[in-house]
């Protein structure tokens, strides 16, 4: 078998192996040098990959809506970078005025639970709007086609929410009780961080459930199998995509809101950014697979908050933190590469050959 | 051979005069690059290119504003023409600055800029406009090699109202060293060259006083997470981190210094691009005790208490929200006097010519001009500022900082 395999390498992947060998002898060395010089104490090491996690959930949860589409669909919803984006910047009136009246400080739990609602309402009806505008006529198009107008569809939003909101800054006001630190042994924690990783994992698991247990997470599953054969099943395809659509855009709103809690900022142009890392991450963990989202999304946050400070400072790269986005894409790539079908593989679309 | 070009136009000068004084005779143009023609009834047209949009918006609409008040001042007409003053945004970056530029390279009817906000911008649209023959004058743009004799990015027709950085940049390195007695610090710049100049600035002039620069980091202008590069200064323990960027990055990194182990201490200041309530907004609490860098406005004349700031307030409906408006005061009413001096032909409101050439001689021969922001005198590079720098504290929940120093 070994034999067959080396007869069969072509000169292209022996280039592509000695790329990766070359890559990754790079990040053991800078890795080594890093861990030798002692530049950095536990308790930096530990923030960071709690900053990973944290990052990686955000993008878990987006993840997933790409995931989710791709897995019924066989397309790539572009457009859910601005899902995402529409939630939280429409929240963040609601916190501001919550805020104004004093209402946001004294009853904290509650405006959490308000603003979240409004952002994942917001954000299902975008991606609801999405679908039966953008994406259904166009659904026995050919491949190309949705491509494009999920990518046209992004622009529009973006634009549109520019213009409902202005292009302004919006800032989302300090909660009291998530403000300091929880000391959990020697390590202070901000209590935001913890709010952020418990809920993003609560609600990843959330998601995995009514994929997994519910009726329509089986019609889901199996529509994404063969979508002709769950037809004449009797399953309504229309009703399990829409549903799709919105399991994906509440879990974007939600994302949203935990990424404002992390750096309190709402713009049009938020969504870009963590919208092609979230792709990245559902590419790296296996698009169309659910777990595979949750995965990438915290492989990617690790990487990413990690990856700087401990091979790159290592090899002596100059400014190593400015190449964060560098190393995320850069793994996408090496992702296509070596294992185009992510980490756990695309498990929901594997019968489709 | 000059001897001979000087003949000639000594000639075309009299022969223009003679034919002036005939009166009917319709104008020539004898300007080296070309003039403009305003006919009768046609507005003279002066552009602006600043950043409107974006996170970085208020620094380009202050300028705009303090231009808009210098405008309304002058009744909105210059020698019976109306003046036609509107402009494109700059978006603080090198590709608005090519879009911009060449949008506006392209208006031949064109007398003068002002703009560009951001120093990247310009880098890209000065060359454009040099090419059309534009007269440009910036009310922010600090980066030092801008009037470098000598350097590329130094080209004919550019002037600037607003300080170089090598006066900012020594100013904090002075403030930190001696107001603060700091030994150690760090710098962070967002790859712009605005923030890396002058971080460069900063740290050459720290180390000449004696002190030690522990790291110079950088940072993407849209980054929002900066635990890495936080945790990256924070082991070399500085005691200042000095970070001349813009206001979103700026927002985070004060955010989240406060929230990394080893930084909870540490001083932080910026620099003009972060003088702005934008900031104080996005940073929220953390913003206390941050300093900041600006011109030092209480070094201007009484007529920016008494005239401009009721001015502006009237017909904007708040105080400046950034801190380039007197600068682009100063900038259009130079261009004013100067279009003013160099038009010829019928000044109560017929056909004029405006020489492009002309023009910005006159421009670089600005001298003792009493402006808002001080006594100006420009440059043979066009350098015109009377840079007087001041460090202001931020403190949480108010707006604007208070000055502490000098």
């Amino acid at each position: 078998m070994f034999k067959r395999r080396r007869q069969r390498a072509t000169f292209t992947d022996i280039v592509v192996w000695a790329i990766g060998a070359v890559i990754g002898i790079a990040v053991i060395y800078g890795t080594f040098v890093t861990w030798r010089t002692a530049q950095y104490s536990a308790e930096q090491w530990i923030n960071l990959t709690i900053d990973g996690l944290k990052l990686g959930g955000v993008y878990a949860l987006i993840a997933l809506g790409y995931t989710l589409v791709y897995g019924i669909l066989r397309m790539i919803n572009f457009a859910h970078s601005e899902v995402f984006m529409s939630g939280p910047f429409t929240a963040v009136f609601l916190a501001k005025y919550l805020d104004s009246i004093g209402f946001y400080n004294d009853h904290p739990i509650i405006s959490l639970i308000l603003i979240t609602l409004l952002s994942a309402t917001v954000a299902v009806t975008i991606a609801l709007l999405l679908e039966r505008i953008a994406y259904r006529p166009l659904r026995y198009a050919p491949r190309l086609v949705p491509l494009i107008t999920a990518i046209g569809a992004s622009f529009f939003l973006q634009y549109t929410f520019r213009g409902l909101y202005g292009n302004d800054l919006e800032v989302y006001p300090n909660m009291d009780i998530l403000d300091g630190t929880v000391a959990i042994g020697s390590i202070d924690v901000p209590k935001t961080d913890i709010v952020v990783i418990i809920s993003a994992f609560l609600m990843m698991f959330l998601l995995y459930s009514i994929v997994q247990f519910t009726k329509t997470g089986k019609a889901m599953r199996s529509v994404s199998e063969d979508k002709e054969a769950a037809a004449l099943m009797g399953i309504n395809v229309d009703r399990v995509i829409v549903s799709t659509f919105a399991l994906g855009g509440a879990s974007a709103g939600v994302a949203g809101i935990l990424y404002a809690l992390i750096f309190h900022t709402a713009h049009f142009y938020m969504g870009f950014i963590p919208g092609l890392k979230a792709f990245t991450a559902a590419v790296l963990g296996g698009i169309g697979n659910v777990v595979g989202a949750w995965v990438g999304g915290t492989l990617l946050g690790l990487i990413e908050s990690l990856g700087p400070n401990l091979f790159l400072s290592g090899l002596g790269v100059p400014a190593a933190n400015q190449l964060k986005d560098g190393i995320a894409f850069a793994i996408l790539v090496l992702i296509l590469i070596f294992r185009p079908t992510g980490i756990l593989g695309e498990r929901l679309s594997k019968a489709k050959a | 051979m000059s001897k001979k070009i000087f003949a000639v136009l000594s000639l075309l000068i009299l022969a223009s005069m003679l034919l002036a004084a005939c009166g009917e005779a319709p104008l020539e143009c004898e300007d080296a690059i070309g003039c403009v023609e305003v006919a009768e009834g046609d507005p003279i047209h002066i552009a602006y290119a600043m950043v409107t949009s974006g996170a970085d918006a208020t620094l380009g609409i202050d300028s705009r504003n303090g231009a808009e008040i210098a405008m309304d001042e002058k009744g909105g007409t210059l020698l019976g023409h109306p003046i036609q003053f509107d402009g494109e945004d700059d978006q603080c970056s090198a590709e608005g600055g090519q879009a911009a530029g060449t949008k506006l390279a392209a208006d031949p009817t064109i007398v003068a800029i002002i703009g560009t906000s951001c120093s990247s911008a310009i880098r890209v649209a000065m060359p454009l406009w040099t090419a059309a023959g534009f007269t440009v004058i910036s009310a922010s743009n600090t980066a030092v090699d801008l009037t470098l004799a000598g350097n590329e990015n130094n080209h004919p027709g550019y002037l600037r109202t607003a300080h170089s950085d090598s006066v900012q940049g020594s100013a904090a390195a002075q403030f930190a060293w001696e107001k603060l007695g700091v030994k150690k610090a760090a710098t962070i710049h967002d790859g712009s060259i605005y923030a890396e100049q002058l971080q460069q600035v900063f740290a050459d002039a720290f180390v000449a006083l004696g002190g030690e620069i522990t790291s110079q980091e950088s940072v993407d202008p849209q980054q929002t997470d900066m635990s890495g590069v936080l945790t990256t200064i924070a082991t070399g323990a500085p005691e200042l981190i000095y970070h001349p960027i813009f206001i979103q990055a700026g927002a985070q990194i004060v955010r989240q210094a406060r929230e990394t182990t080893g930084l909870e201490n540490t001083y932080l200041m910026g620099a003009d691009g972060m003088f702005s309530p934008d900031v104080a907004e996005g940073a929220g609490d953390a913003i206390e005790g941050v300093f900041v860098s600006s011109p030092d406005f209480s070094a201007y004349g009484d007529a920016y208490t008494t005239t401009f700031v009721p001015a502006y307030q009237a017909k904007f409906g708040s105080v400046p929200v950034s801190i380039f408006h007197a600068h682009a005061y100063d900038a259009f009413n130079m261009l004013y006097a100067c279009i003013e001096k160099v038009a010829v032909g019928d000044k109560e409101g017929g056909n004029l010519l405006i020489g492009r050439q002309a023009m910005r001689d006159c421009m670089y021969a600005t001298k003792d001009y009493q402006g808002l922001t001080g006594n100006l005198t420009c440059t043979p590079t066009g350098d015109c500022a009377d840079p007087k720098i001041a460090v202001y504290e931020y403190h949480a929940g108010e707006y604007p900082p208070v000055k502490i120093w000098p």
